[in-house]
């Protein structure tokens, strides 16, 4: 370990918080603004911000102002935040002190932590990076004392390289039902109690085949680390048709990303907040920004499952077509494949490839995020007893089999 | 090699401090009252605004929800096992297809028992 890691992580950090707070609050407007188009309803177009346009003709002084200016309702993110910022934080007498507010903590957080895995852009060297920039920008000095201080340290634009990658998501993932049954226990509510014990059966059931899902394609791939797994992804067949996880087990896809969508207890399967019966389920008893969080806590989990489903199944940060060398450490692209390569020759510069993955990886993220509220408005909620069923006799042995079947079709074919 | 865990701690932290700014905010912005300054009905739990049956709400549940939770330890806890094998699989070869069959079938044979009781159904 040495200061340039320390930077890097630092850099990393700031990146991947500011990318998922930043996407947590626009997913509040997308939900809303989403829903309201694919309703053929008008939709969250009411909060405004007065803009001065000039003079004010009939009075002395004063100014005339525009027309409102609600930029497509985009300011109903941030009235949502001074709204919950500002209610009566406000803690009942029944319910249970301690618990109550520990409970508020593990909402948001472990799904924050679970980013920490997710590659967001292949491998690379701050230090030619930014020196590369600065010497485009004009200041040479600056960039030697950059390219000195990083050297040519090879750095993952991930926030922490760990080799257990898919492990770490389960195990920091599923503390997320602590959240959901200690809320609803602590509030001494009957809708929260019930509310929580429906999210904790459903949850538990669908991490079930979940963990069963991936396996097949964990066999496949031969790693769990997420790193590897989306450097393995930009192999082809043929040099056209890239390796992604969508094609190597398209069916799985459908079933991890069902169980993923589970785990977020968003509509199809919002049993613990079904609001015709249950109000808003195990966070019944809470205000302000206690509530908020536990709603902030969903949206960014929409996020984080786009960034999991994204690493996966769909090549991570990899831009279909265009491949970068095999020699990891020479950062040209594929000179044949690519039309970058016209304008710049053989050798792309690495910012470039460095903007274009990251570029790549949140298009797809975002993708995945449009996909999820597509879902979301698209399908009623189910029954519980059909969760269960979907769950337990559907998905469960489906992944049983596709196990199975996956590891013999290895075998006869000695290795894909 | 822990240095690589560093980053989890450094992102742990973020997302706490983030909490914690949210939070102290909000205690410093919102309204303040003391609970008997407060309406009756907001002291009481939420019942659709009708008057609550009683105030002690956490009461005995359903044993299905237990069901779930066993057969939840019966098969994730197994499936933790299957991870080193999918990973090494291409190594192992026809042991390791030979012993997944083994493991399945014990498996399979726990699953199709737990329908066969009813275990699964949702009544």
């Amino acid at each position: 370990m040495n200061t340039a890691f320390l930077v890097v992580s630092f850099m990393n950090l700031a990146f991947v918080l500011g990318l998922l707070l930043n996407l947590g609050g626009l997913l509040t407007w997308v939900e809303r603004k989403q829903g309201a188009v694919m309703a053929n309803r008008i939709g969250a177009n009411r909060a405004y911000i007065p803009v001065p346009v000039g003079r004010d003709p009939n009075g002395a002084g004063g100014f005339k102002w525009s027309k409102r200016f609600t930029l497509m309702g985009l300011f109903h993110a941030i009235t949502d935040g001074i709204k919950m910022l500002t209610k009566e934080n406000f803690t009942p007498p029944f319910v249970d002190t301690f618990v109550y507010n520990l409970a508020v903590w593990f909402s948001a957080v472990p799904v924050l932590v679970t980013f920490a895995v997710v590659p967001f852009g292949g491998p690379f060297q701050p230090g030619v990076m930014m020196s590369e920039v600065l010497t485009m920008v004009g200041m040479t000095g600056a960039a030697a004392s950059v390219g000195g201080f990083f050297g040519d340290g090879v750095y993952h634009m991930q926030l922490a390289n760990l080799n257990v990658g898919l492990l770490f998501i389960f195990a920091i993932g599923s503390t997320g039902i602590f959240s959901a049954a200690l809320a609803g226990w602590s509030s001494g509510n009957k809708f929260s109690l019930l509310g929580a014990l429906r999210s904790s059966s459903q949850m538990i059931s669908y991490e079930v085949f979940m963990g069963i899902s991936v396996l097949g394609l964990l066999v496949v791939y031969g790693t769990v680390d997420f790193n590897e797994m989306a450097q393995l992804q930009q192999q082809t067949w043929f040099g056209v048709i890239p390796k992604w996880g969508v094609l190597l087990q398209p069916h799985m896809f459908f079933v991890f990303m069902t169980a993923l969508m589970a785990e977020n207890k968003r509509v199809p399967f919002d049993m613990p907040e079904a609001e015709s019966e249950l109000v808003a389920g195990y966070f019944t008893e809470y205000t302000s920004m206690k509530m908020g969080l536990f709603m902030m806590a969903e949206f960014l989990e929409i996020a984080v499952i786009a960034g999991i489903m994204t690493t996966m199944f769909f090549g991570a940060y990899h831009i279909p077509g265009v491949v970068a060398a095999t020699d990891a450490m020479h950062w040209a692209m594929h000179p044949e494949l690519t039309p970058v390569n016209a304008i710049f020759g053989a050798e792309v510069p690495h910012a470039l490839v460095v903007v274009l993955r990251v570029g790549a990886f949140l298009f797809k993220l975002i993708f995945f995020c449009w996909l999820q509220i597509l879902i979301r408005w698209t399908l009623p909620k189910f029954r519980y007893d059909q969760v269960m069923k979907l769950g337990w006799k559907y998905m469960l042995p489906l992944s049983i089999v596709n196990v199975i079947a996956t590891a013999a079709f290895m075998y006869v074919l000695g290795g894909m | 090699m822990t240095a690589q865990y560093l980053p989890v701690l450094m992102i742990t932290l973020g997302a706490l401090g983030f909490m914690a700014v949210m939070l102290g905010i909000n205690s410093l912005l919102g309204t303040k009252r003391k609970h008997e300054q407060m309406p009756k009905i907001m002291l009481e739990p939420f019942e659709c605004g009708s008057p609550p049956l009683q105030t002690d709400n956490r009461r005995r549940t359903a044993v299905k929800y237990y069901l779930v939770a066993i057969l939840f330890v019966m098969f994730d806890l197994e499936t933790v096992l299957l991870y080193p094998w999918a990973v090494l699989y291409k190594e192992l070869g026809l042991f390791g297809l030979v012993e997944l069959l083994v493991f399945m079938i014990s498996l399979v044979v726990g699953l199709a028992y737990a329908w066969r009781k009813g275990a699964l159904e949702w009544r």
